[in-house]
């Protein structure tokens, strides 16, 4: 008998219903049912998991519409908790909130509507792979040592790994190509048992999955962003968050984000958003052209699709199938990037349920383990040193898109969000309106993460490269209050020093920030060219200093010079390397060395 | 245990009735409640149902109920629409129910009006361009047939005179005619009357549909309105394979519905007392829009809704436009200065434009020139208002010529005549027009080319 848990056909008759209103169902005679415990309920087999148990009396959270339900039905128990399915196969599909395989239940409905009670393997059982071993007979393996490799996608190696929770000397070891359940390696277990092993296993989605130790994070995740990468960087196996109003841009900005990333893996969770956009992600994802590896996009993501008119209790689970599967690709080594849009309608997902539940409500009617919860699930991001006795080093980083009301930050969501990330990107509202994109505020975003990563610029982009960022960053600081002060008493009160501050502010604003993520070749920017155009950038600056302090200076002299025009096309040069943007700084400096 | 019936109501209370003694009523079942002296049964459906008593929200009045003898059914179904083709060119009350005096339907199908989820797998991208025939939706925030994009307005503002010229205009490249379907929610009488005229007169009614709740109608009703006209929609998109174009108007009522029947409940309330699950419960309407995988129709849905004073934070406009693909905004300074239609370009967004424009769907400047337009206008807005403080004296030459442009861009790009269709090449070339006032270092978004083969030669000066 194997030790892994499979999906057990023998549904174990359990209660019946008591109660149901809305997505919860209470149920009793349920007293040998356990916490967190996969049940289906009634005959139409809808997918459940009981949330509390009073005495023999569950509170189950269905998956599924519960329209034509009624007390007396029966509710089966499965035995297992709710787990998500691990095996080669997992890239390349989409998933609802609870691993069902959308593509499947379109064949299985017949239809474009999802209906209820179809159950679909998460993951091709019939699909041959091909294994091939590394562990040998006789080798004494534990959680996390790799048994051996299938290639996953023309991209992915997928390690098949001892199990976190198994242990022992390998008694055989097969080669060849075989489907996810067939075994592939028995081990003899200290006690002398043999535990035979398949591809597949499962994980409950609502338990971390184990790893040796964290690694503080020192290397940031490369976006392409420009606004991301060199003034607000996250690190690989950060946390950040993306709160913003409607229209401001987050989907876009996840969107570039999943697309242009130095991530292998991407995880992309649609929590309670437009069916479209998951499409959208659909159809552009296998014609788009990872810029790292040169393969299409979606050869690396795994997408996660609980649409807001899909069930609202599954949409509670998504964040968790999502993140689960992720942990699984970090422990292979990969470096892995999670997106959840959005986190908000994860949160009312659970405030729904704790209404049902007749919970007493925190702030603004959200339970009062919000905060503990969102805190859990940002804390499972991390740069790690994983299981086994090769130490591989994974990465998860979590990007969490909130929503949150009107724009309001001061909200439960929001607060409980920013308390456990370290990168803000703060999508301004005014900006959106102004077209302005990436409407990144850059005055009260920030990145905790960047000081971790001063080494890492010093030694791969330029020595100078944090102390071009913040003179940029202290110049966007001085123009807003310069721009007070214009709006006060006009543009004449101002020295040719503080104009000078104000010009050099608008390139940076205008010629580096602001980035079309629908044009193809401005989306992504690699980070020794961001530096080469904030550099450029920040020469007129420097060389400006000494020459406009001079009192009869005219400073309309300073925008008639050639380079000035120029400054706009330097982010449509693609090919450019460093020696070009220095002969154009070069290029600057004499220029404005003439106007002396 | 269907279709017994129970004389065993324990209370009453606003929407809600509780019925006790039930043995397993299903969630989310239709009842039929007879009240004694009354021919006509009312309705309702199942909220909460426990082991012997079960709570029931009726889509009726509950005025003249009495406990004791009104009889209570359990159909042991959810609440059906007979659909068929012969629903187009009639006018329904909003329960469903022919309201034109005609005769009644003989349903091809019968379909649960609260519809289904739609796989996002299924799901196909909408990119056909809609010409709506107004230059500041097709240039600006270009509408792509399969699209959910509401129109935000506010008391005392033209939204529904955009509204039906939408509907009286909108076309695609192939020509097809839209078949629209139009619920109103709780709006007046003369509203409702506007629009069935509207049609009448620019000979749409025989391609329409229309669901007529209106304010003297039982509110609760409203909540199943949206949802008929919607299952109408999607019959006919389909399964008939027509282009749909869905109106809703006033999705606020709707709202306010909802938190009516929350409030009986005694639910814990969310923002301003609506219900916790309104943003998944619009999404249940608002999603009921878009194009599917090898089906020839499509749903296009323009929901409306008024902003309580003008408040784009209030719950309803902040948590539609978090699932809808962006919103038209009505402005209210526009319509003061006599600008039809008054839409806030700068404020509206539409998320699909991308999808709907270009060479082969509109033309091949369109994305760099609606860019241009965008910031040009922008910065003349931003001088406009420095000219406030600081006196137009203080303006430079540029800063003057990007005045001017802002108000004839706003007098004669945005402004048009209500009966005015314009094509979106003529809407295109009015922007171009518009842009030769400007000087050309300042037309950075645009390229040398597009300005040479685009832009008139003779300068335009506005008056």
């Amino acid at each position: 008998m194997t030790k892994t848990q499979n999906k057990t056909n023998e549904d174990i008759a359990g209660g019946t219903i008591l109660r149901v209103t809305g997505p919860l169902v209470r149920a009793k005679g349920m007293a040998e049912a356990k916490l967190y415990e996969v049940v289906k309920v009634s005959e139409e087999k809808l997918l459940g998991e009981i949330i509390e148990l009073h005495g023999d009396e569950a509170a189950i959270q269905v998956y599924e519409e519960t329209a034509g339900i009624a007390p007396g039905d029966s509710v089966y128990r499965t035995g297992r908790t709710m787990s998500v399915a691990l095996a080669p196969g997992l890239l390349e599909s989409i998933y609802d909130g609870v691993q069902r395989p959308l593509q499947k239940i379109e064949e299985v409905a017949d239809g474009c509507y999802i209906k209820r009670g179809i159950e679909a393997d998460p993951i091709d059982m019939q699909k041959k792979w091909k294994f091939t071993p590394v562990a040998k007979v006789g080798d004494s393996v534990s959680g996390g040592d790799v048994l051996g490799e299938v290639q996953e996608t023309s991209l992915i190696v997928h390690k098949v790994m001892v199990p976190p929770n198994e242990s022992g000397v390998v008694t055989s070891i097969q080669s060849g190509e075989f489907i996810v359940t067939e075994e592939i390696a028995t081990l003899t277990k200290d006690d002398g048992s043999v535990a035979s092993l398949p591809m597949l296993q499962y994980w409950p989605i609502r338990v971390a999955r184990p790893k040796a130790s964290k690694i503080f994070p020192s290397e940031p995740l490369r976006t392409g962003g420009r606004s991301i990468d060199t003034f607000f960087p996250i690190a690989k196996g950060g946390a950040g968050c993306i709160p913003g109003p409607f229209g401001a841009g987050k989907t876009v900005t996840q969107q570039s984000i999943a697309k242009y990333c130095d991530a292998e893996i991407i995880v992309y969770i649609g929590c309670g958003e437009r069916g479209n956009e998951m499409t959208e992600v659909l159809t552009e994802f296998p014609h788009l052209i990872d810029p790292n590896t040169g393969e299409p996009l979606m050869k690396r993501t795994i997408l996660i699709a609980n649409t807001s008119n899909m069930p609202v209790a599954a949409r509670e689970a998504s964040v968790y199938t999502g993140i689960t599967i992720a942990e699984y690709y970090r422990d292979m080594g990969y470096n892995v990037a999670l997106m959840a849009d959005s986190t908000s309608r994860w949160a009312e997902a659970m405030r729904e349920i704790s209404g049902r539940l007749e919970e007493m409500p925190g702030e603004e009617g959200y339970p009062a383990y919000l905060s503990s919860r969102t805190a859990e699930f940002y804390e499972r991001a991390g740069i790690v040193k994983t299981l086994g006795s090769e130490g591989r080093t994974g990465s998860l980083t979590v990007i969490g898109a909130v929503s949150p009301p009107g724009g309001d930050l001061s909200e439960p969501v929001s607060q409980a969000t920013l308390r456990v990330t370290k990168t803000f990107w703060s999508l301004d509202s005014d900006l959106a309106y102004k077209k302005h994109f990436p409407s990144i505020n850059w005055l009260t975003s920030y990145s905790l993460y960047a000081p971790n990563f001063e080494g890492f610029w010093k030694d791969e982009i330029a020595p100078d490269f944090a102390a071009v960022r913040s003179t940029a960053m202290k110049l966007l600081e001085q123009e807003s209050k310069l721009l007070e002060i214009v709006r006060l008493v006009g543009m004449e009160s101002l020295s040719n020093s503080d104009r000078l501050v104000l010009e050099v502010a608008r390139m940076i604003r205008e010629d580096f920030l602001f980035q079309n993520a629908f044009d193809k070749d401005d989306a992504y920017t690699p980070l020794n060219r961001q530096y080469g155009i904030l550099k450029s950038i920040m020469t007129f600056y420097e060389a400006g200093q000494s020459v406009v302090n001079n009192p009869e200076f005219d400073f309309s002299d300073f925008t008639q010079i050639a380079t000035y025009s120029e400054v706009a096309s330097l982010k449509e040069k693609l090919d450019w390397d460093i020696k070009d943007y220095q002969s154009f700084q070069d290029r600057v400096k004499s220029e404005i060395e003439a106007l002396a | 245990m269907s279709n017994k019936e129970y004389k065993s109501i324990s209370s009453i209370a606003g929407p809600l009735l509780v019925v006790e003694g039930v043995d397993g009523a299903k969630y989310e079942e239709l009842v039929e409640v007879n009240v004694p002296g009354e021919s006509k049964p009312r309705f309702g459906k199942v909220l909460d149902t426990s082991k012997d008593k079960a709570v029931v929200q009726m889509f009726d009045s509950t005025a003249g109920m009495t406990a004791d003898e009104t009889r209570v059914r359990f159909k042991g179904e959810t609440l059906k629409l007979g659909v068929s083709e012969d629903m187009l060119g009639r006018v329904f009350n909003g329960a469903g129910e022919v309201a034109d005096g005609g005769p009644e339907l003989v349903p091809e199908q019968r379909r649960d009006i609260a519809g289904e989820p739609m796989n996002p797998y299924s799901r196909e991208f909408p990119n056909d361009f809609i010409q709506t025939g107004i230059g500041s939706i097709d240039v600006m925030n270009t509408l792509v047939r399969g699209q959910k994009l509401p129109i935000f307005s506010g008391a005392g503002l033209p939204h529904s005179r955009l509204a039906a010229q939408i509907a009286r205009q909108a076309s695609v490249k192939d020509g097809a005619d839209f078949a629209i379907v139009f619920a109103t929610l709780g709006v007046s009488f003369e509203e409702a009357e506007y629009f069935r005229r509207e049609f009448e007169e620019a000979g749409a009614l025989e391609r329409s549909v229309l669901f007529i709740n209106t304010a003297a109608d039982p509110v609760v009703e409203r909540i199943s309105t949206p949802r008929m006209a919607l299952t109408t929609a999607e019959y006919l998109a389909f399964e008939k394979g027509m282009h749909v174009l869905v109106i809703l108007t006033d999705l606020t009522n709707y709202c306010e519905a909802l938190r009516e029947v929350s409030a009986a409940r005694k639910e814990v309330p969310g923002r301003r007392g609506y219900p916790g699950y309104l943003y998944t419960d619009l999404s249940t309407i608002y999603e009921r829009a878009g194009r599917v995988k090898g089906k020839a129709g499509t749903i296009t849905q323009i929901p409306i809704l008024t902003m309580p004073d003008d408040d784009k934070t209030h719950p309803v406009p902040d948590l539609t436009g978090y699932i809808t693909e962006g919103q038209f905004v009505i402005s209210r300074e526009l319509y003061r200065k006599g600008v039809f239609p008054p839409v806030d370009v700068q404020g509206s967004l539409s998320r699909l434009w991308s999808a709907g424009v270009g060479e082969g769907k509109t033309r091949a400047d369109h994305s760099a020139l609606k860019d241009q337009l965008f910031a040009s206008y922008a910065t003349g807005r931003e001088v406009r208002e420095l000219a406030v403080v600081l006196g137009e004296a203080s303006l430079d030459d540029t800063d003057r010529a990007h005045l001017k442009f802002a108000d004839a861009f706003e007098k004669e790009f945005v402004g048009q005549g209500e009966y005015e269709n314009r094509s979106v090449e003529e809407s295109l070339d009015i922007g171009w027009k518009l842009l030769s006032m400007l000087p050309r270092t300042s037309l950075k978004r645009v390229k040398a080319e597009q300005i040479e083969q685009y832009m008139p030669k003779t300068e335009v000066t506005a008056e």
